[in-house]
C-alpha cells in the first residue's frame, strides 16, 4: 500500500528516504540533521538508515554547508542541503545568489548544480524573531533560482522528489506551520512537474492565487464565502519560480476577478509579480483591479501580535467584497 | 602549536588550586559572585518554569554556565559594553537590565525588551556570531572617539564556526579594538557535539590565528574567570587590543524547552558535569573559608527568590502589546506605506470590539 496518512515532515522524510535509496549521489547535511533528525525531525533516521556519510551534521556555517554543497555538486553528488530556519539562511546568501544561481550560466550550462536547499519557512508557529521569514522573495527575485513551495503534503513529498531530480538548484520553502498536520499521502501518484500550478478548487466568481501556507487559508475564505453565496476558486501555485502563468490566467479570464494572498509582506513582493501578470496579461477580462492580501511591511511580529499580520479568510473576503462587484 | 594551560583557581571540591598565574580573589568579592551565581541560577529555574505555565515562548536556560553570566557582567566597568546572545539573560540581568525587561521578547513582544543604550548592552542577538562584528565597531569608535570603552562580546562554541566569528577577531585584532570575546564551550550547538565545530587544541587556540592573546579558563570557576575577564578588560581599556577566551563549561538543561536532549547526549555525562557546578564549588569554598555561614545562605536565597518573585509578577500578566506599535518604529519618520496599513488594522481592531 503506498497511500498512508503522514505528517508533512513525515512526508518530506519519506521523499529523501526514497530518494536516497534510489540514487545514491543523493547526500542530506546541515545542522542538526543527523543523530537528532533536524529540529523539525524531517531527517528523522536518515543517518541511521544510510549512514554517516550521506546524511551528516556540518560545523554551524549555512556559508559553509551552501559552498560544500556546490562544490560536492560539482563533483557528482546531489545535496539536499537544510537551512534550519527562514531567516538562518541568510549567512548563506552569498552562496546561493553569486554562485549556487548563477555557476550553471557562468560557465555555459557545463556545470550544473543540481543541489536542493531547504528552508523551513514562514510563520503561524510562535516563533520568536527570526523564526518566520518568508524570503521567498530573494530567492525568487534571483535569476537561475527554481523556488518551490508544497502547500499539502503529499506535493511535499511530490515536490521534493522532482526538486531533487531537478537540473537546476531548487529552493524549497516548507511551511513549518504545516510540519505536523496530518494528511493522506500516496507516495505511488505521479511527482507533479516543477512549474506546474494547480487548481485546488473550482469556482466562478473570483479566483484566488496562493502558494504555501497560504493556500490552506485561501480554502478556508473560499469555503467561507460558499456560506455566503459566493463562489470562489483556488490557484495554488506549487512552484514560485517557474511561474505557471497559463493556469492562472486561464482562470482568471473565467471569473474576472483576482485576489492574491501570500504571508510575506506585499512590497515588492511575488505577489506584487503575480498581481502585475495578471493586470498586464487580463485586463480585458477583468472586472476590477487585482488585489493583494498580505503580510504587512514590518519585520515579522511576535507570537503575540502574529494573528494580525497573517493573511486571514476575514481579510481575504474583505478584498473579495471591494473587486467592484456593483457595477456588474 | 602550543597547547593553552586552563586556568583555574577553585578546584570542584571547592579547595584553592593555586594557580601560579592569577591570584585566587578575595573572600568578600567571591561572596558577592557567590550571591550573583545563586541569583543567576533562581532566575533560570524561573524562567524555565515560566516557559512549562505558558509565560514564556521559548527559554534558552545558562544553567550550568551561571560563572560566565556572573563573570561578564561583574568585570565590566561602568559605561562598557556587553554584547550578550539568547543564552545570555542572566548576564544582561547582572549587567543591571529590569529582569521583567529582558525577558518580554521571549514573552512574546515585538522588542527587545530593554534601551541598550541606556546600559550599554546590545539586543540578545540570535542569528550566531554576527553579533561579534558589531562588538567591534563600537569598540573601534570608541578609540576613535578616544573613550576607553570596553566591549565585551559572547557567544557559543558553535557559533565559532561562523564566518562573522572570523572576520571579528581578525578585524579586532587588525584595529587593535578593545573587545573581549568570551566563548562560552558548553560543548553543544544544540545536538551537535564539539568534535564537529572544531579539531583545534582548543576554541581559545584560534587567537594565535589572529595575533591575540587567548585564555582557556575553567567555565564553571567564578574566580579564574573573573582573574582572567578582568585583565583582559584592563588590557583592552589600556590600549592593548582584544583578547579571546574560551570558557570550559557545560549546558546542563537541553538546549531549550523545545529541544530533547536524550536524543543526542548520555545523562552520564551530564551527571559528571553536575560534579563541576559552578555554585557548588564556590559555597564549598566560602564555608571553608569561614566567611559563609547558613544565616549569610538563607539571605542570599531569600534574595534570589525576591528576584524570581519579581520575574513571575511582571510576567504574570495577560498583557498583549499594542498592535499599533509594530508600526511605529520600522523607519525613523512616518512611511506613507505603513501609515496605510496600521489604519487597515486599525479599523479591523476597531470592528473587531464592535462586534
Ligand atoms: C545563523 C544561525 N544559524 C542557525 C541558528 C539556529 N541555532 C540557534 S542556537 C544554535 C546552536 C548554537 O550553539 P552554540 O553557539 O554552541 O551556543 P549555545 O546554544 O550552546 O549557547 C543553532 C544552530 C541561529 N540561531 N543562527
Ligand atoms: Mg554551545
Amino acid at each position: 500500500m503506498t497511500a498512508t496518512k503522514l505528517t508533512m515532515a513525515q512526508a518530506l522524510n519519506t521523499a529523501l528516504r526514497d530518494a536516497m535509496t534510489a540514487d545514491e549521489s543523493v547526500v542530506v547535511f546541515g545542522e542538526d540533521v543527523g543523530p537528532l533528525g533536524g529540529v523539525f525531525r524531517v531527517t528523522d533516521g536518515l543517518t541511521e538508515t544510510f549512514g554517516e556519510q550521506r546524511c551528516f551534521d556540518t560545523p554551524l556555517a549555512e556559508s559553509g554547508i551552501a559552498g560544500l554543497a556546490i562544490g560536492m555538486a560539482m563533483n557528482g553528488f546531489r545535496p539536499v542541503i537544510e537551512m534550519q530556519f527562514d531567516a538562518f539562511a541568510y549567512p548563506a546568501f552569498e552562496q546561493i545568489t553569486s554562485h549556487l544561481a548563477k555557476m550553471a550560466n557562468r560557465t555555459r550550462g557545463r556545470v550544473r548544480l543540481p543541489v536542493v536547499v531547504r528552508v523551513p519557512y514562514a510563520g503561524g508557529i510562535g516563533g520568536v524573531e527570526h523564526h518566520c521569514d518568508s524570503s521567498e522573495a530573494y530567492y525568487a527575485h534571483t535569476p537561475g533560482l527554481t523556488v518551490v513551495a508544497p502547500a499539502t503534503n503529499a506535493d511535499a513529498y511530490g515536490l521534493l522528489r522532482a526538486a531533487i531530480e531537478h537540473p537546476d538548484p531548487v529552493i524549497f520553502l516548507e511551511p513549518k506551520r504545516h510540519y505536523f498536520t496530518r494528511e493522506e499521502v500516496d507516495t505511488a501518484t505521479p511527482v507533479p512537474p516543477i512549474g506546474q500550478a494547480v487548481v485546488r478548487r473550482e469556482g466562478r466568481d473570483a479566483t484566488l492565487v496562493a502558494y504555501g501556507p497560504s493556500v490552506p487559508v485561501a480554502l478556508a475564505a473560499a469555503e467561507l464565502a460558499a456560506t455566503e453565496g459566493r463562489d470562489l476558486g483556488v490557484v495554488d501555485l506549487r512552484s514560485i519560480v517557474p511561474f505557471d502563468e497559463e493556469t492562472v490566467l486561464a482562470q482568471v479570464r473565467r471569473t474576472g476577478r483576482a485576489v492574491v494572498v501570500a504571508e510575506a509582506q506585499g512590497f515588492a513582493s511575488v505577489a506584487s509579480e503575480i498581481a502585475a501578470r495578471i493586470g498586464e496579461r487580463c485586463f480585458h477580462h477583468l472586472e476590477a483591479p487585482v488585489r493583494r492580501v498580505t503580510g504587512f511591511d514590518i519585520p515579522y511580529p511576535p507570537p503575540k501580535l502574529e494573528r494580525h499580520h497573517l493573511p486571514s479568510p476575514d481579510r481575504i473576503l474583505d478584498a473579495v467584497d471591494a473587486l467592484q462587484w456593483d457595477e456588474t | 602549536m602550543s597547547e593553552l594551560r586552563l586556568v583555574r583557581l577553585i578546584e570542584p571540591d571547592g579547595s584553592a588550586s593555586g594557580d601560579d598565574r592569577y591570584a585566587l580573589p578575595a573572600p568578600g568579592e567571591l561572596l558577592e559572585h557567590y550571591r550573583a551565581l545563586v541569583r543567576g541560577r533562581r532566575f533560570n529555574e524561573q524562567a524555565s518554569a515560566l516557559v512549562r505555565q505558558g509565560r514564556l515562548a521559548v527559554y534558552p536556560s545558562s544553567h550550568g554556565q551561571e560563572a560566565c553570566q556572573v563573570a561578564a557582567a561583574a568585570v565590566l566597568r561602568d559605561g562598557d559594553w556587553l554584547f550578550p546572545t539568547y543564552r545570555d539573560s542572566v548576564a544582561a540581568v547582572e549587567r543591571g537590565v529590569d529582569p521583567v525587561e529582558v525577558m518580554l521578547l521571549l514573552s512574546g513582544d515585538w522588542h527587545c525588551g530593554y534601551d541598550p543604550m541606556r546600559h550599554h548592552v546590545a539586543p540578545q542577538a540570535t542569528p550566531l556570531a554576527t553579533q561579534l562584528p558589531h562588538a567591534v565597531g563600537v569598540a573601534h569608535a570608541a578609540r576613535l572617539k578616544g573613550e576607553d570603552t570596553v566591549v565585551l562580546a559572547l557567544c557559543g562554541d558553535g557559533a565559532t564556526s561562523e564566518g562573522d566569528f572570523h572576520e571579528a577577531l581578525n578585524f579586532a585584532a587588525v584595529f587593535r579594538a578593545p573587545v573581549v570575546f568570551l566563548v562560552q564551550n558548553n560543548k553543544y550547538a544544540i545536538s551537535v557535539p564539539l568534535a564537529r565545530q572544531s579539531v583545534a587544541s582548543s576554541l581559545a587556540a584560534k587567537g594565535e590565528g589572529y595575533g591575540m592573546p587567548s585564555a582557556l579558563v575553567d567555565g564553571n570557576d567564578v574566580a579564574a574567570l573573573t582573574a582572567v575577564l578582568g585583565e583582559a578588560v584592563r588590557r583592552a581599556a589600556g590600549g592593548d587590543g582584544p583578547t579571546l577566551m574560551e570558557a570550559d563549561t557545560y549546558r546542563m538543561d537541553a538546549h531549550t524547552n523545545a529541544d530533547d536532549a536524550s536524543r543526542y547526549r548520555d545523562d552520564a555525562e551530564v551527571t559528571e558535569w553536575a560534579r563541576r557546578d559552578p555554585l557548588v564549588r564556590l559555597r564549598a569554598h566560602l564555608r571553608a573559608a569561614g566567611v559563609l555561614d547558613d544565616e549569610e545562605e538563607r539571605a542570599i536565597a531569600e534574595s534570589a527568590e525576591q528576584t524570581a518573585a519579581y520575574l513571575r509578577t511582571g510576567l504574570s500578566a495577560d498583557s498583549e502589546p499594542d498592535p499599533a506599535e509594530l508600526f511605529a518604529h520600522v523607519y525613523a519618520g512616518p512611511a506613507p506605506h505603513l501609515a496605510a496599513q496600521a489604519e487597515l488594522l486599525a479599523a479591523e481592531l476597531t470592528a473587531e470590539v464592535h462586534s
